[in-house]
């Protein structure tokens, strides 16, 4: 048994998937774990902050390489993809928004290099992050009111 | 791991109590290095709170050259979108294609023959070595030392003949293919590519002696604009920039992606965090890449010239997702495919890796004075074709 | 001509300097005056601006890495006349080099508009010809001449060197009719 509260620099994938199993039961699901990869899903988005926050204290997580956001037509989903810098390890964990409740808590207070993945997202997706430093558009142009990257809006070649 | 420590007394940058007592009675100024300006080197804009000569706040603005890559990928089937990559990064086109071809072929399931994995390694590394020669060419303009513009431009032709003779174009190639690479190397392409090293490392040294023996670039850039390790690793800033401030990561080595756990290369760290660590780190890279190519070409060589060097893919993804990273000259870039069985992607995204780290920029900025603010963002080596996409 | 006003030119108020110049424009032109030193010094001019063109020093996207190419030991614009300034002020051609996303128009129009007479712009590769590989993109303007007028396509994605210099080449040729079309003393 490991100890769930513990600081792990260097966590193999197994005992990635052992400890967040462990310490968020029945609110993270580890899918599958490859070499160097741990992908996991939380189950609500309410749990966000907490796992990521564990993430990067306790497994030292230093790194969020990225946030995005995908339009899957009945849900939209925010994909998180976060490095360990010891070990080369990768963690894909994921949570899916309802169309009527696109709010989810930013995690740029834990990574400071995730405030600009999330207000891209923000602008392309109108995925809301909570307690976001600025949550403004950033790429498009300041006057545009729809969220481009949406299935809903179609470009000039598409039907 | 090769680590240098700091054996010189170099002066700080101003602390906070510094820049409160130089106060001149000024009004705080906003500068806009707008999108119109010869250090930029690309098209962004950097404003700058000036208090006297002392920039005290900064905010990067960009969008400018935004196209909705990821939009536009979502349009078109999977050979199109190569020619697309190449566009992302314009001075790095040969990775981004490259990581594109990886990450299909991922969602694919198959594993590409060998002689095109060390073809893709040669590529990457003559892509990395003209793209820092061109970061070289506007560092050089930006200090005020315009020979090593002139100077670091013909030993980029040189590089750019090589990709010729590989594949034809100079440069936004479209040479690797989902499966392989485009075609084979020439028969004689060893002998180009070892004259093209061999001249190179001597010619490189001349193009470093241009900088280091003038005491005036130097101080220009020692000791300006620190930040720490953990400020780096929590900022996101990834690449040459983070290996000067201390972290020890570099995907080639540590997350190893095509056959680069056969090669034997070291990876150059510096703990000191300046602008002249950021500088010394893309220096010693492409000594490194050098010797890289050197290997990868004599791996070539010893598979004969009929071993295969692409296969055919069918032209439907099944569904899934999937990621790959890719040690870009200007940091960590990745891409993920999410597929749902047709013949063009469901889902695109890019990561740039100059897209946090220009974000970076307020604080590597602040504290700094007017005149090193060109200094410090080239450091960064900015292609705004990734940033904005 | 009243040239007692002259050493005054510069007290008069514009609408003053308006009436005073038309006055010497009619005199020089019913005289015959105006032709022949169009004629005159014509070719002089149109032999200074072909052989110093001055392109604004501003790259966009992958066609600026081959226009600083262009400028480098092995193509040399510079024998050309070719040198890059940073300032529109001090320049005679405005270069577009990419793709032009809806946020830069207001900077492309400013720079267009603060680059003195005579002036020409080359829309260089193909996103500035008219949008490029971007024809489905929300936020691309599908070529550079919606926005300001273009004296100049040079085709190529992304363009040679040797083919950019080959296009101010013809550049040089038109602007070598500059005077022939008549326009002298009224701008």
């Amino acid at each position: 048994m490991m100890d769930t509260e513990a600081i792990y620099q260097e966590p193999s994938v197994s005992e990635i998937k052992h400890l967040l199993e462990n310490k968020f039961k029945g609110k993270v699901t580890v899918s599958k774990t490859e070499v160097r990869r741990v992908h996991a899903e939380i189950l609500n988005k309410e749990d966000v902050f907490e796992v990521c926050n564990y993430i990067h204290d306790n497994l030292t997580f230093e790194h969020c390489s990225i946030v995005m956001g995908a339009d899957m037509i009945d849900h939209l989903e925010v994909i998180y993809l976060l490095t360990n810098y010891y070990s080369g390890t990768v963690i894909e964990i994921f949570a899916k928004l309802p169309l009527d409740d696109l709010h989810v808590h930013s995690v740029a207070l834990i990574w400071e290099g995730a405030n600009w993945h999330e207000r891209e997202t923000y602008e392309l997706f109108g995925i809301i992050f909570d307690e976001h430093p600025k949550l403004k558009r950033l790429l498009t142009p300041d006057t545009y009111t729809f969220f481009p990257f949406r299935k809903s809006y179609k470009l000039r070649g598409q039907e | 791991m090769m680590v240098v420590e700091n054996t010189i007394d170099t002066f700080d940058s101003p602390s906070e109590e510094r820049i409160a007592k130089d106060r001149y009675q000024t009004d705080a100024m906003w500068i806009y290095m707008g999108p119109q300006h010869p250090f930029s080197h690309g098209l962004w804009t950097l404003k700058v709170r000036v208090d006297g000569e002392i920039v005290t706040d900064a905010e990067p603005v960009i969008g400018y050259l935004h196209r909705g890559w990821e939009k536009e990928a979502e349009n078109r089937e999977y050979p199109k979108i190569i020619p697309m990559a190449d566009r992302l990064c314009y001075s790095a086109s040969m990775t981004y294609t490259h990581l594109y071809c990886m990450t299909v072929e991922k969602a694919l399931g198959i594993e590409v023959p060998e002689k095109a994995e060390y073809i893709r390694i040669v590529a990457d590394e003559i892509c990395r070595i003209q793209s820092h020669l061109m970061w070289l060419a506007a560092v050089g303009t930006d200090l005020g030392n315009l020979t090593i513009f002139l100077w670091g431009m013909r030993e980029r032709e040189y590089w750019l003949d090589l990709n010729v003779r590989l594949c034809g174009q100079r440069m936004t190639t479209n040479y690797p293919r989902i499966g392989g690479v485009r075609n084979d190397t020439t028969d004689i392409f060893d002998r180009d590519v070892m004259r093209c090293t061999e001249r190179f490392e001597k010619a490189l040294w001349d193009l470093i002696d241009m900088i280091d023996s003038s005491s005036i670039y130097v101080s220009r850039m020692k000791g300006i604009s620190r930040l720490t390790r953990e400020q780096c690793a929590n900022l996101g800033v990834t690449g040459p920039a983070m290996r000067g401030c201390g972290v020890d990561f570099d995907l080639r080595r540590d997350d190893p992606y095509g056959k680069y756990e056969n090669i034997d290369f070291e990876v150059p760290v510096l703990t000191e965090g300046d602008t002249y660590a950021r500088y010394m780190v893309r220096i010693e890279e492409m000594f490194q890449s050098c010797e890289i190519i050197r290997q990868a070409v004599r791996k070539i060589n010893a598979l004969g010239k009929n071993a295969p060097y692409r296969l055919k893919v069918p032209s439907k993804v099944p569904a899934g997702k999937a990621f790959c990273k890719l040690e870009d000259p200007r940091g960590e870039s990745l891409m993920y495919l999410i597929s749902d069985g047709t013949d063009k992607p469901f889902r695109l995204k890019v990561r740039a890796p100059l897209f946090t780290n220009i974000s970076a920029s307020r604080p590597m900025v602040k504290g700094v004075r007017v005149a090193d603010v060109p200094a410090v963002m080239a450091m960064i080596d900015v292609c705004m074709g990734e940033t904005d996409r | 001509m009243d040239m007692s006003l002259y050493p005054h030119a510069v007290a008069m108020s514009a609408e003053e300097f308006m009436d005073w110049s038309t006055l010497v424009i009619n005199d020089l032109l019913s005289a015959g005056t105006k032709k022949t030193v169009d004629k005159l010094t014509g070719p002089v001019w149109t032999w200074a601006m072909k052989n110093s063109m001055h392109p604004l020093h501003w790259g966009l996207a992958c066609c600026a890495l081959e226009m600083a190419a262009a400028s480098t030991t092995r193509h040399d614009a510079e024998r050309l006349g070719i040198i890059y300034r940073s300032s529109p002020r001090q320049t005679d051609i405005l270069l577009i080099n990419g793709w032009i996303g809806k946020k830069v128009r207001p900077s492309i129009r400013r720079l267009y508009e603060q680059i003195p007479n005579p002036k020409w712009v080359v829309a260089m590769g193909e996103c500035a010809i008219s949008g490029g590989p971007w024809y489905d993109s929300y936020n691309c303007v599908q070529g550079v001449d919606q926005i300001v007028p273009v004296d100049l396509y040079i085709p190529g994605c992304p363009v040679k060197p040797d083919a950019m210099i080959d296009g101010f080449m013809l550049l040089q040729k038109k602007i070598g009719d500059y005077f022939n079309r008549g326009v002298f003393l009224e701008d």
